[in-house]
């Protein structure tokens, strides 16, 4: 192996672990940086060892994949420099800062994948941040990896294929689920159909989802708009509109969520130029269908780049870390390659779709209320970022953070910079792309004061 | 087609300087344009610790201080918000005897100009703030010195001058600057051409360019100080603290959050500039060891910004020493956030009046490119006949 080749892989869900397992295939050591504590993504998150869930409960439809996925990985774990609880903070002069047990050092790369998938998108409603409200892809993560619900009697609220696939998982799993609130009605699904049939095994599964639900007796709301969350300190229902009147269901937990945003910072700090999409309404690394970035030496693949699903993430990752070889001048298949390609180009109609399908809920920015906290964090509502349009004439967003606060908390914006850029588009009369983005600043995720040796605590 | 704007006064950058003296010019009744590349505020004005600090300054620049010091005392007055100004105190921290006693002697050379700064050590030190870390051994306390949310009193500067009057354009950057004999033209691409008998040069770290462009070269250089910000805390200090000897300086806000700066970034490209890794775990380390408490918070966001320094780290402030109507308010050298709106006023005299009612002289530029003192003739006052203008 070429010594100077030193590629480093961020991200073991589906598209890291197939570009480490193809690089590895090429001879090549990859580093795997991973946040987790172990392999698989959010998708196919592991349980802790000693949880004895069966695959099947744990991932459905998708347990064969899941399995492949993990095979995959365990098959190359050898031939891999393979780094879980791992964070990459920062990003500065060809390495990584990484944050493992408390402790910071970097981690240099000749060649970089960044497969940092993402997280679900939110859009603020009343009631949003009173106890026992979860994001879906949250209350996901905690049936998948922790077997616990997020309460006893559950409703799930917004849109995306994740809405009524984790609904059949919790009903599976035992969790009463009161209600399914779609807020996309069936005219977009329809319109969607000609291109969710581009994947009719996909298409089948939210059918099935959808049918089971139906079948077991849930019930299942389309075109709703949420109203508020019932409860102070803990949710006691929820209230939504069906179009004519307002509803109520009593609840102990809410899953919400508007299908999935990206995780850009790392391709941000590392200096990759972004593109607006239009259909996800936000902005995103750009890269060509072999996913190469703008930087040389940085490949994007995954849900990070763009929200296409774990089997285009999969293929993302093998043919990101088969232009990687390429550049570096190991011989590939290139057939491999093109299958590849044309594989992803396919199922960008089909993501294409299913953003049809399960539209941005048309018109949330003009509905939300001045008290409606849109940054959790720093406490700021939609009222304070209108304020900042109005008397300060912001029309930028790192503008609007700056004269407000927004995206400035724990999350820098990952939770709430979306929603803004909405409150901020609709305020000022621009179209969201308009308004720009949120530049990225380390860390990427908190890190300790004591990440630096700092000896023993001495008594003030 | 080309916009042509026509004003008494033209001032490239909208930080707190530049907004300052707008604001400061149109109380006068003068008009005013300001071509602002960014938006105002948004570079060092903007994204600084947020002193709001006398202590420490130079006795040249102690004047000045004491006049900002007056106009904080009234922000809400002047710029419609509080800005989260608060009047804390400021602690300079000494860490060894010697630093104690350079402390003392500034205080004693700072006599006169009414501080009221006070020594404390030993354990008076530590009842009084008994989160310091065990390495200070003393300090030195200015009860009415605090600081302030930049983010927001810079802005505020602005867009009160421009409530006022002020034509303040945002994301104009000036690409030619010249003075045709007449009069000052600044162009910004096709779209605007302003003509103004005086031209104030607030361009921050960028205000070298300008003044070179009059023949004037000064030997500034761009720094990029590193801050960091934690998660909110619980309210344990109130002041703002400094290090004699620098290292680094914090102060905690009302929401809790610990702001910590220290250390020097790097510039990413001319406008944009980076905290970089070894100077963000430098402060991370320093801190701690000043306030023990941050041994359990998080580093939530780190920033830097980029700010002209001059060798002698007093700004340029007052005529070209080249071109009449040119005047410098620039290089404050990583402490212009508290005297900025006094500069701003200064600035504004020096156009109506063509002299400040604030001693300047010490920041002339001529002490960098010519041994002449600057042009300072009020015979030829390029205001002369204009509306607003002295006798």
């Amino acid at each position: 192996m070429n010594p100077a080749l030193a590629p480093v892989i961020v991200g073991a869900g589906p598209a890291g672990i197939r570009a480490a397992q193809t690089l590895a295939r090429h001879g090549v050591r990859p580093v795997v940086i991973d946040e987790a504590a172990s392999w698989g993504g959010q998708i196919y998150r592991q349980p802790p060892a000693n949880f004895q869930r069966s695959g099947a409960s744990l991932y459905g439809f998708e347990a064969s994949r899941a399995t492949a996925v993990h095979r995959a990985m365990t098959g190359v774990l050898e031939r891999v420099d393979y780094r879980p609880r791992t964070l990459v903070w920062s990003a500065e002069a060809g390495e990584l800062d990484v944050l493992h047990r408390g402790r910071t050092s970097t981690v240099p790369y000749s060649h970089l994948v960044v497969a940092t998938g993402a997280t679900d998108r939110v859009l603020p409603f009343p009631g949003w941040t009173i106890p026992g409200v979860f994001t879906i892809g949250g209350a996901q993560v905690a049936l998948k990896y922790q077997g616990c619900a997020i309460g006893t009697r559950v409703v799930f609220l917004g849109t995306g294929p994740l809405l009524y696939a984790v609904a059949y998982q919790y009903a599976k799993a035992g969790a009463e689920v009161m209600a399914v609130l779609d807020t996309t009605g069936l005219g977009p699904k329809l319109a969607a159909a000609p291109a969710l049939l581009r994947r009719p095994a996909v298409l089948a599964k939210g059918i099935y989802y959808l049918a089971w639900l139906r079948v077991h007796g849930i019930a299942l709301h389309e075109g709703v708009r949420p109203v508020r969350v019932l409860g102070t300190q803990r949710v006691a229902g929820v209230v939504w509109n069906d179009g004519h009147h307002e509803r109520e269901l009593a609840c102990d937990a809410i899953g919400f969520g508007y299908a999935l945003r990206s995780e850009t910072q790392l391709a941000d700090i590392l200096g990759c130029g972004f593109t607006f999409d239009p259909l996800q309404r936000a902005y995103r690394p750009g890269h060509n269908v072999a996913g190469r970035s703008s930087v040389p030496g940085v490949y994007l693949a995954g849900d990070g780049a763009g929200i296409l699903g774990a089997d285009a993430a999969e293929w993302a990752g093998e043919r990101a870390a088969l232009a990687l070889l390429e550049d570096a001048g190991v011989p590939v298949d290139g057939a491999r390659a093109a299958t590849l390609e044309r594989r992803l180009a396919r199922i960008a109609a089909f993501g294409a779709g299913l953003e049809r399908a399960f539209p941005f809920p048309a018109g949330w920015a003009a509905g939300a209320a001045d008290d409606l906290i849109i940054c959790r964090c720093e406490e700021i509502t939609a009222g304070d970022l209108r304020g900042a349009v109005k008397d300060a004439g912001a029309h930028e967003l790192n503008r609007l953070k700056a004269l407000t606060r927004v995206g400035m908390g724990r999350c820098q914006g990952r939770v709430c910079g979306l929603a803004a850029a909405e409150i901020l588009a609709h305020a000022s009369g621009r179209e969201p792309r308009a308004v720009g983005r949120l530049r990225s600043q380390a860390p990427i995720k908190p890190i300790p004061f004591t990440v630096v040796e700092t000896g023993p605590e001495k008594p003030a | 087609m080309r916009e042509r704007l026509v004003t008494d006064v033209a001032i490239i950058g909208a930080g707190i300087v530049g907004a300052s003296a707008a604001l400061a010019l149109r109380r006068m009744g003068l008009t005013v344009s300001v071509l602002e590349r960014d938006f105002c505020g948004s570079s060092a004005s903007g994204v600084n610790y947020g002193g709001v600090r006398r202590q420490g300054r130079s006795l040249a620049q102690l004047p000045l201080a004491q006049r900002a010091h007056g106009i904080w005392g009234r922000l809400r007055d002047v710029i419609g918000i509080d800005g989260e100004y608060l009047r804390s105190g400021h602690l300079k921290v000494a860490r060894s005897d010697p630093d104690l006693a350079s402390l003392e002697a500034y205080r004693e050379r700072t006599r006169d100009f009414g501080l009221g700064l006070e020594i404390i050590s030993g354990q008076a030190l530590r009842l009084r703030w008994p989160w310091l870390g065990s390495r200070a051994v003393g300090g030195s306390w200015c009860p009415d010195d605090g600081h302030a949310n930049p983010r927001l009193v810079a802005p505020a500067f602005a867009h009160t001058a421009q409530r006022l009057g002020a034509n303040i354009r945002e994301q104009t950057r000036v690409d030619e600057v010249a003075h045709d004999g007449q009069c000052f033209v600044l162009r910004s691409g096709n779209e605007i051409e302003v003509h103004a008998p005086f031209l104030l040069n607030c361009a921050g770290a960028w205000a070298g360019a300008i003044a070179a462009r009059f023949g004037e070269n000064v030997p500034m250089v761009s720094a990029h100080p590193v801050m960091a910000v934690t998660e909110p805390l619980p309210l344990f200090m109130s002041l703002s603290l400094g290090v004699e000897g620098g290292g680094i300086y914090g102060r905690q806000i009302s929401r809790g959050n610990c702001l910590i700066g220290g250390g020097r970034g790097y510039a990413l490209d001319d406008e944009r500039a980076w905290p970089g890794r070894s100077a963000i775990l430098s402060v991370m380390e320093q801190a701690v060891e000043l306030l023990p408490a941050l041994r359990r918070a998080h580093v939530i966001r780190t920033w830097s910004g980029t700010e002209g320094y001059l060798p002698d780290h007093e700004p340029v402030l007052g005529f070209s020493a080249t071109t009449p109507g040119l005047i410098h308010g620039f290089g404050f050298s990583g402490a212009g956030f508290q005297i900025g709106p006094a500069v701003g006023e200064v600035l504004a005299e020096l156009v109506r009046d063509g002299r400040s009612s604030t001693p300047a002289e010490a920041f002339s530029i001529a002490r960098f490119t010519d041994p002449r003192r600057p042009h300072e003739d009020v015979a030829t006052h390029p205001l002369k006949g204009i509306e607003g203008a002295p006798p």
